[in-house]
């Protein structure tokens, strides 16, 4: 099948912000997350766990709350005093209000959704109507002599119950006059609103209760603690076949190893995340119909885009932080071995840039040319080009000045093979065209999104002879756009689940789409059409197994050599299908990971099937071809990513 | 609080209820079942949570009953009185009373009085008191007189005071009341004169007795409204005398004093009485219920179709006639704290649903049951399913099981269960399991004969059980001794408090070995010791063990010096087993079984010494065992593990050093633990140096395995 050489690199020194809030959608079954960096994304549930969408984050915008009202307006408030409501179409901020009061400490809405409730810093609560394309300010409540901290479920004041040196974090409100708070002494206590007698307490944890959420019934809530703790709360009759029910704390979950600063509950599932940058799905067993893989714990820590870009030509990679970029050399061998050796090392690799950027924004997307001498990444309000010039080990970086006014923000960047052009997913829906050529750039073209639509395209791909340029948003089918003629030249078929990556094939134009269910679609450009190879696919179906992966593919490529092979990886592994062999069915092993040392070619020729898959590397951030015989892998070891966290709560263990 | 539930009527078909209401309803053998005897001819069974009848007798045209139908709780058979002086005893079985056993007695009976757990009393209407048994044997016997010429027997009740029975009855004459007291083991009648205070002229209307441990509590509602409380001795001081007794006030105006129709009273409990009447002269009649020690009204409900005036009350069901209905209002009590009634009214369960069930079913979804409203439709509704599914033949399995167990034979609830057993898992399982025990065990207390190990052992290994379900189980168990059942439960139930499991011990340590004999415990966890004849390998290997250490450190080597000129037998002797096999297996569940140090401590405390001594000695041997392989484990399916015998040794000398220490036989046993342990000590901390160094191998292996932040490999893809 195949030997690699791999440079399998673990020095992208990534570390995934810590989550702040989660909001969850019930009506699109989607859910909202904010990071301590002021990043929101939004996940879709129902297709597979997909990050669809992401808000960038912004140095001063630290999120406290998150909330969908409205039905699909998402809005935030954070500490620089702001309520924000994010466009989910366009993919940026309709708005900012500032509410005058000081920073935002928390955030509600009215149960009809029509209303927006925020507690500041100053101790004001203010009231704000939600009007269809704004928010207006409706009312002040009385100021309180503490801060408001407390969060208010519903629009109404809530006497206090704070203990002397007792914060609590969160209350909630039900429908029968039942208020739940939760505290900084490990409590949740359960209260009568009418008369504000304590009703039952429960001491669950040594440290902080951070976080709750009730379900919609009101039949079941969740509350985090700063422990790494989440704790169930179901609603239960006394007897069987009795009326009368009690909260009862039903089942404990120790997924986190830090504070949970957040949780939500969704008809089906827990959702909690915290310090420890995993945004946990824990579904509720009883509540899961069929228990098939939906029903497993999803952990989610990395980002499902790409922040790596790599020079095949000078074997470079480009690596996106939050705030910076780093340029890496990759280093070299001459010598030679067998599977699984590790060779010695001629050169190691370089550290050979680091660039800043300016400015409180974090980067959306950042792309390094193939020839290696163009970088170019964006923020929200700008975009930037780079230069670079190569002179033996010394390496020079000019900043091309001078951009024009509509290259403000960028979705996605993508250099074209030949590195002479450049193509910039706008936020505007807009697709530009920039040829480079020396040091300067020219505008060449701009397609315009259909009209009436203002979405975003977050993916790009263009085929190596730079004929075709195929592009994804969030939810509509892919464009695919001819640049030599500049129109448009096809769209293909709408799929129900978004695209997780894409990539076109080198001479044959194929179109290799994934999607965000583990499908893989081959397209074929030229002839507008599936190609047979997709249909047998989709005739037989995937294995299982590979239906069951929980982490999207985010990277498609091919080999130069060889047409009938793609490339493309998730997370957890990496895998070369080849189209010549048979498709494996759900009764094949998909996994071989035992090379046939001994057996006879019978026994291998009849084992084998079209997915070669490696799990070695993991978890996986990036693989790529750098030529026929060598691959980059990018991993990423989650002991490295919790090596840099704050130390969780010391518990004192048995014998230690 | 106390409380009223929703109302039901027993059933559609009018009674033929005169002017002056219902005979009576009286309760019959079994809890849920009442008979009810109309002013006419008959007798109707009921089943109040079916709301259903299920019998119906009738006298012949010409004949009318003149007291109410009763059960005789001893022989199941039901009692009435029709014209007075005809007896009719029959059964569930029987269809026509006219072919029913029929005695004509002498004179003319005033009423049949049957409680639980003695033979019904029949009063005539002339103040004589038979006993039913000694009145079959000669029913045209003589009836003395016993109360004067116009003299009538207004109210009369039965008790069972300290497992006497004594019948107190209430006559009038003039205005003037008496109360006349018998009590039956003595024979003795005691008349008493009821003074009626200042209020002369006022007229009883109804009354109502409880019994405490001294005093009768005679309560009477007058017809001005007020309700008086009489107390009266139940052993008279004087039984010759004429003795008087006055009244006190109760509670004031509770019904109008000039009602049309009449009114009632029923003392539910110690604290609560029932009020049948019109609070006010033109107010609809009202059913309430008052606390007369804080004298305050607790509930009360409307009855807007009229009454009887009569009220009956029987194991939680309030009975009257609402209009031309029987009515039944389910009371219910339950303890309630002022927090509770401060904060949130609780609110009652079902009324339909009179046996609660006490066991939650966690497996089954319904807990977060979106069904679960409380409207009063959807209860409606409810109970007319209920009615239909129970007008269907077919009973379910596990209703069945439970009127089986309440009645029949324990062969026969064995079979019973055997077949429920048997059955597919209903969602209900475990309740319905539950249920079963709780109804065995409940019979079990009752009948002290009655013991039916089987059903219990074959519930218990269903793995649905635990203690605190139960925990009567392990009670009556400890009770018979029956080691078994106990060994079963230590397996079986995950929560056993410690002073049960200690309990357990107790008798498995002090159990004759011949009574051991008989029974037939578990020894999954016994290996059987007797062949292994490792007695001299023993010997040799505390020689190697000792290996690392100088001898000379040890303090006691002259006592091990002294110990090893001791005879060779006796060295033979600790490596024996010292206990039979059966109570080693006895002796593994305990040492399989939860607990808490904490309060197990105590308890090992009350154990006798010969006893510790004898456990210390197994606990002993068992570690000789142990020790005796390197992977530190006792052969045999599930032996108890060395942690779980060291830590009994500790606990055990923990608990009892100092009865221990005193102990001259168990000074070997002590000294030869010390060696071992001592011994032991030494062969681990040579473990620990050798641990070390594995540890560094093991570091070295793993930098090996780490690469850095950048490598080149080479991947083959097969």
């Amino acid at each position: 099948m195949g030997e690699f050489k791999v440079h399998r690199v673990r020095f992208f020194n990534y570390v995934p912000s810590g989550i702040r809030c989660v909001a969850y959608n019930n009506q699109s079954n989607r859910l909202a997350v904010s990071r301590t960096d002021g990043t929101v994304e939004v996940y879709n549930l129902s297709a597979n766990y997909f990050q669809e969408k992401f808000f960038p984050g912004h140095e001063s915008r630290a999120t406290e709350a998150l909330c969908w009202a409205e039905g699909q307006r998402l809005f935030s408030a954070g500490l620089n005093g702001e309520i924000m409501e994010y466009d989910l179409q366009a993919l940026n901020i309709k708005y900012a209000v500032d509410v005058f009061g000081g920073p935002i400490w928390s955030m509600a809405v009215s149960p009809s959704g029509s209303q927006l409730l925020v507690g500041c810093e100053d101790g004001s609560v203010k009231l704000f109507q939600i009007t269809p394309d704004k928010i207006q300010f409706e009312r002040n409540f009385d100021r309180q002599k503490r801060s408001a901290i407390h969060k208010m479920i519903v629009d109404r004041q809530h006497m206090g119950v704070s203990k002397r040196k007792c914060i609590v974090w969160g209350v909630a409100f039900l429908s029968d006059g039942t208020v739940i708070s939760v505290d900084s002494a490990g409590k949740v206590q359960f209260w009568d609103s009418a008369t504000g007698t304590l009703v039952k307490s429960h001491l669950i944890a040594n440290a902080d209760v951070q976080s709750i959420a009730v379900a919609e019934q009101e039949d079941s809530f969740v509350v985090g603690t700063a422990e790494g703790t989440v704790f169930h709360f179901q609603l239960v009759p006394v007897t069987s076949n009795s009326s009368e029910k009690q909260w009862v704390r039903t089942k404990p979950f120790q997924h986190h190893t830090h504070d949970v600063r957040t949780v939500a509950h969704s008809p089906t599932a827990l959702i909690s995340g915290g310090t420890d940058t995993h945004l946990v799905i824990r579904p509720l067993m009883e509540k899961v119909e069929v228990k098939n893989y939906d029903a497993a714990l999803r952990k989610i820590t990395f980002p499902h885009r790409r922040l790596i870009s790599c020079s095949k030509k000078r074997q470079l990679l480009l690596f996106q932080f939050a705030h910076h970029l780093e340029l890496w050399r990759l280093g070299s061998t001459v010598a030679t071995g067998k599977n699984g050796d590790t060779l010695p090392l001629s050169k190691n690799a370089d550290h050979l840039l680091h660039l800043k950027t300016k400015g409180p924004e974090n980067i959306i997307c950042s792309c390094i040319s193939p020839c290696g001498s163009w970088i170019a990444y964006s923020t929200v309000s700008r975009f930037f080009l780079y230069r670079l010039n190569y002179e033996h080990d010394n390496i020079s970086l000019k900043r091309v000045s001078k951009m024009p006014p509509f290259l403000r923000c960028a979705l996605q960047i993508l250099f074209s093979e030949d590195s002479t052009k450049l193509f910039v997913a706008s936020n505007q829906g807009a697709l530009h065209i920039v040829q480079l050529s020396g040091g300067s750039f020219k505008h060449l073209h701009a397609f315009q999104p259909q009209s009436g639509t203002v979405e975003a395209m977050c993916l790009l791909a263009v085929s190596s002879d730079g004929n075709w340029l195929a592009a994804s948003g969030t939810s509509a089918g892919v464009h695919v756009y001819n640049v030599k003629q500049l129109k448009l030249h096809c769209t293909v078929p709408a799929y129900n689940f978004p695209v997780t990556a894409m990539a076109i094939a080198p001479n044959t134009n194929n179109l290799v789409i994934a999607h965000s269910d583990q499908q893989v679609f081959e397209y074929s450009i030229p002839d507008k059409q599936y190609t047979d190879w997709s249909r047998t696919v989709q005739k037989q179906g995937f294995h299982h197994l590979w239906l069951q992966r929980d982490t999207p593919i985010t990277h498609i490529s091919f080999h130069p050599k060889r047409p009938m092979h793609i490339l493309l990886h998730d997370a957890y592994m990496f895998c070369i299908i080849d189209k010549s062999l048979p498709l494996p069915n759900d009764k094949t092993l998909l996994y071989n990971p035992f090379p046939p040392t001994n057996e006879s070619d019978v026994v291998r020729r009849r084992t084998a099937h079209a997915f070669k898959i490696s799990k070695i590397y993991k978890p996986l951030l990036f693989m790529d071809l750098l030529d026929e015989r060598t691959l980059v892998a990018v991993e990423r070891p989650l002991d490295d990513i919790i090596a840099q966290l704050p130390p969780p709560i010391k518990k004192k263990k048995f014998g230690t | 609080m106390a409380a009223l539930e929703e109302e039901f009527t027993l059933s559609s078909v009018v009674l033929s209820a005169g002017p002056e209401g219902l005979l009576g309803v009286e309760q019959s053998d079994k809890t849920d079942q009442f008979l009810v005897t109309d002013s006419g001819r008959t007798v109707i069974l009921y089943k109040v949570s079916d709301q259903k009848p299920l019998g119906s007798w009738s006298v012949k045209q010409g004949q009318i009953i003149t007291c109410p139908a009763v059960c005789n709780f001893q022989t199941r058979e039901y009692i009435v009185v029709h014209d007075n002086k005809v007896l009719r005893i029959w059964n569930n079985e029987d269809v026509n009373l006219d072919k029913v056993f029929k005695a004509t007695l002498s004179a003319e009976v005033y009423r049949i009085l049957s409680v639980q757990g003695t033979e019904p009393l029949v009063l005539f209407k002339e103040g004589a008191v038979r006993g039913l048994e000694a009145l079959l044997a000669d029913p045209q016997q003589k009836i003395e007189t016993v109360i004067s010429d116009e003299e009538v027997i207004k109210w009369t009740k039965f008790f069972i005071v300290f497992r006497h029975p004594v019948l107190i009855f209430i006559t009038e004459k003039h205005g003037n009341y008496f109360a006349y007291v018998q009590m039956f083991n003595s024979r003795i009648l005691t008349k008493y004169t009821l003074l009626l205070g200042q209020d002369e002229n006022s007229v009883i209307e109804s009354f109502t007795a409880s019994v405490d441990r001294k005093f009768i509590s005679l309560m009477s509602l007058s017809s001005d409204g007020c309700i008086y409380e009489t107390l009266i001795p139940i052993r008279p001081t004087d039984p010759e005398k004429n003795q008087t007794l006055v009244r006190s006030l109760l509670l004031k105006a509770v019904v109008s004093g000039n009602t049309r129709n009449g009114v009632a009273l029923t003392a539910l409990d110690q604290d609560h009485i029932a009020v049948l009447g019109s609070p006010q002269a033109a107010s609809k009649e009202c059913l309430s219920v008052w606390n007369i020690k804080f004298q305050t009204l607790q509930t009360s409900k409307e009855l807007p179709q009229g009454t009887s005036g009569q009220l009956w009350y029987y194991g939680e069901n309030l009975f009257m006639l609402h209009g031309k209905s029987l009515t039944v209002i389910p009371y219910k009590c339950e303890v309630s704290s002022l927090a509770g009634a401060l904060g949130k009214l609780k609110h009652g369960q079902d009324p339909g649903t009179h046996v609660m069930p006490r066991f939650v079913n966690w497996e089954t979804p319904q807990g977060c049951g979106l069904g679960f409203q409380n409207s009063e439709q959807s209860r409606r509704i409810l109970r007319r399913r209920k009615i239909e599914v129970s007008l269907q033949p077919e009973v379910p399995p596990s209703k069945q099981l439970l009127s089986t167990i309440m009645e029949d034979s324990e062969k026969h609830i064995e079979v019973e269960v055997r077949k429920f057993l048997a059955l597919k898992q209903t969602p209900d399982f475990h309740t319905v399991i539950g249920d079963t025990v709780t109804g065995l065990l409940e019979r079990c207390k009752a009948e002290p004969s009655f013991y039916p190990r089987n059903c219990l052992v074959q519930l218990i290994q269903t793995h649905v059980l635990s203690y605190s379900l139960c925990p009567d189980l392990m009670e009556i168990a400890l009770i018979k001794k029956d080691v078994q059942l106990l060994q079963l439960c230590l397996q079986q139930f995950p929560d056993i408090p410690e002073s049960v499991t200690c309990a357990c011990l107790k008798i498995f340590l002090s159990i004759g070995d011949d009574s051991l004999q008989e029974t037939d415990v578990s020894m999954e966890s016994v290996f059987d010791y007797s062949n292994s004849v490792h007695d001299e390998k023993m010997e040799e290997q505390t020689e190697i063990l000792q290996n690392g250490f100088s001898p000379e450190e040890d303090k006691c080597s002259n006592c091990d010096q002294e110990l090893n000129k001791k005879p060779q037998d006796e060295t033979k002797e600790s490596t024996s087993c010292p206990v039979v096999p059966k109570r080693a297996a006895l002796l593994n569940a305990i040492l399989h079984s939860a607990y808490s140090e904490t309060f197990l401590l105590p308890h090992l405390k009350d154990i006798p010494a010969q006893h510790i001594t004898l456990f210390l000695k197994y606990l002993y041997f068992l570690y000789l065992k142990c020790s005796e392989n390197a992977t530190m484990t006792l052969p045999g399916i599930n032996p108890p593990t060395l942690n779980q015998i060291m830590d009994w040794i500790c606990l055990l000398l923990d608990a009892n050093f100092t009865v221990v220490v005193m102990m001259p036989e168990a000074k070997r046993l002590l000294i030869n633990l010390y060696k071992l342990v001592k011994s032991q000590i030494s062969v681990y901390s040579e473990l620990n140096k050798i641990e070390v160094s594995f540890r560094e191998l093991q570091k070295l292996n793993q930098e090996k395995n780490n690469r850095g932040l950048y490598s080149i490999e080479v991947l083959e893809l097969f």
